[in-house]
């Protein structure tokens, strides 16, 4: 079945989700099975319509629920197919059994998810409790703060999840929303060249090679399971970045477009500095901008790469800060913050004195807005000038009723 | 291979049928394909059994009822000729000696424990239709 190649403007006026969708169909993905759910909608309602106009050559498979979704990518994935999908919240949330699954069986499936709060109460904003529940599932997890960012990481997704030395699936985030449904300029790759990038698929231990005959999704108990797990592991922290870092430098060369596993901004001299993720990254960077002219020596760190954690390359980029604030979108429920606790180990494992303070923002779609961050920077300076945390280790920003702090 | 250390294994816990390619594999019989360890041809499963079924060839028309209708692929049949049954992986179901058609049955059901010569022996006669 032949296909027909799509011209696109240089730049062209793109949400995050439609950006996810051109990448899925310029990277010819053979299968994708998925289930709708808001924000993601977009992403496989765009792939099921390049495919029915004959922009890609695939299958669309309409399941009934995201549970299914992944476990319909799962047995596409172990046949020997290039095999995406999208989700979000509820539906992630469903899908969390299969997710293990399919990094258990090291099938590369992308998945985009576009973030979104969990219920109780129902929402259908953007915050990062979705991203938060997927992160001990053995996937790879890469966060977009833009449309431009969505539609590259695609792209790398691919190529890492699918390289023979991984073979681990990937998430691509995006903030629900506030990058989904934000229409911006994204620079785009011709077909031929988004291709070429991602390259030909090529199968490893697929069910579809009838002359080595193999099963996938074995038991194993005590005597097998812990050695798997421990390869799982193993191969997560020692054999990912290497690989995300060098399709970052192909990416580059490529695009001109740079990516890092850790994004530092304005980080070379900075005294103070906000470590956060998603599209918080940009209005921070904005912030820190401002708040360099009022002489405060402002820095951002946003995260790219979100698992595997990149404790070292945290380390290095926290090297001489003098107070950090870890801002986490999702509520930790009786704990602190998850960035909050992975700093903590970087800096005492460094034996760092810097002060680390957490916060919880941005719950449901919140704004997170330039005055909270403006206020946060003048905290950290005042942390960093008495070389402690002056305020409570866990404060909630931009909620309602009598100041929230903890610990 | 039940001793390999978290290095040695095939990622994703993803088991091989057969060494090798194993490309004329529907005209080769059983204990000539080249079998992984992993394959659970090359397991025993014979402890899973409380009853056996035993086989006697005298009453055996060759029909291969069993053959099609064991489960577990354990009656072991070659140029349509009834052999006998593969005690390694038959679970003792009974289901070849329920679709025998023969009078008396050429496959019957004993304790794990009974002796084969004797039970051959005692195999029970024809039994006659009530007029």
């Amino acid at each position: 079945m032949a296909f027909d190649k799509m011209e696109l403007r240089d730049i062209e006026v793109w949400d995050g989700n439609f950006a996810a969708a051109q990448a899925m169909r310029q990277a010819q993905i053979d299968v994708v099975a998925a289930y709708p759910i808001t924000p993601s909608t977009p992403i496989v309602e765009g792939y099921a319509k390049f495919l029915a106009d004959g922009y890609v050559e695939g299958e669309f498979v309409m399941v009934e629920s995201e549970h299914a979704a992944m476990s319909g990518c799962i047995g596409a994935a172990a046949a020997g197919g290039r095999v995406a999908t999208a989700t979000s919240s509820q539906g992630f949330a469903l899908m969390v059994e299969t997710l293990y699954q399919s990094s258990g069986m090291r099938l590369p499936i992308v998945l985009n998810v576009v973030n979104r709060a969990l219920a109780a109460p129902l929402n259908v904003n953007g915050d990062h409790s979705d991203m938060y529940l997927g992160r001990d599932s053995g996937w790879i997890q890469l966060d977009a703060y833009s449309p431009q960012e969505a539609y590259d990481l695609n792209f790398i997704a691919f190529r890492v999840s699918e390289d023979h030395d991984v073979r681990l699936p990937c998430m691509v985030h995006q903030d629900g929303f506030m990058t989904s449904h934000t229409a911006q300029g994204v620079k785009t790759l011709t077909d031929d060249v988004a291709y070429g990038f991602v390259g030909e698929y090529k199968p490893m231990n697929d069910m579809l090679d009838l002359d080595h005959p193999v099963t996938h999704g074995v038991q194993t108990e005590e005597d097998w399971h812990f050695e798997h797990k421990a390869r799982q592991h193993n191969d997560l922290m020692t054999k990912v970045m290497p690989k995300i870092q060098e399709v970052f430098d192909d990416f580059e060369k490529l695009s001109g477009r740079k990516y890092n596993i850790v994004e530092g901004y304005d980080m070379d001299d900075a005294d103070v500095a906000v470590v956060c993720m998603g599209t918080s990254v940009e209005t921070a960077r904005e912030v820190a901008g401002e708040m360099r002219e009022k002489g405060i020596k402002a820095g951002v760190i946003g995260i790219r790469v979100f698992r595997p954690f990149p404790f070292m390359e945290m380390a290095e980029a926290l090297k001489g800060i003098k107070a950090i604030a870890a801002l986490d979108r999702s509520s930790p429920n009786g704990a602190p913050g998850m960035l909050f606790n992975e700093l903590s180990g970087v800096l005492f494992s460094q034996k760092s004195d810097a002060a680390l303070s957490g916060y919880v923002y941005g719950l449901g779609g919140r704004d997170l807005t330039k005055a909270h961050l403006v206020d946060l920077y003048n905290e950290l300076q005042a942390n960093a000038d008495a070389g402690k945390v002056l305020t409570p280790l866990q404060q909630f920003i931009g909620v309602r009723g009598p100041k929230l702090s903890f610990l | 291979m039940e001793n390999n250390g978290w290095n040695e294994f095939e990622i994703g816990a993803m088991l091989r049928s057969f060494d090798g390619a194993a490309t004329d594999i529907a005209t080769t019989h059983q204990e000539d394909r080249n079998y992984s360890s992993s394959n659970s041809f090359t397991a025993s499963v014979a402890d899973w059994r409380i009853e056996k079924p035993l086989f006697n060839k005298d009453y055996c028309i060759d029909c291969q009822f069993c053959w099609i209708y064991c489960p577990d692929m354990s009656i072991i049949s070659r140029d349509k000729k009834m052999i006998g049954v593969d005690m390694d992986h038959c679970k003792g179901c009974g289901i070849c000696v329920e679709v025998c058609p023969t009078n008396p049955k050429s496959l019957l059901m004993f304790a794990e424990q009974q002796n084969e010569e004797e039970a051959l022996a005692a195999w029970p006669e024809k039994e006659e239709k009530e007029k």
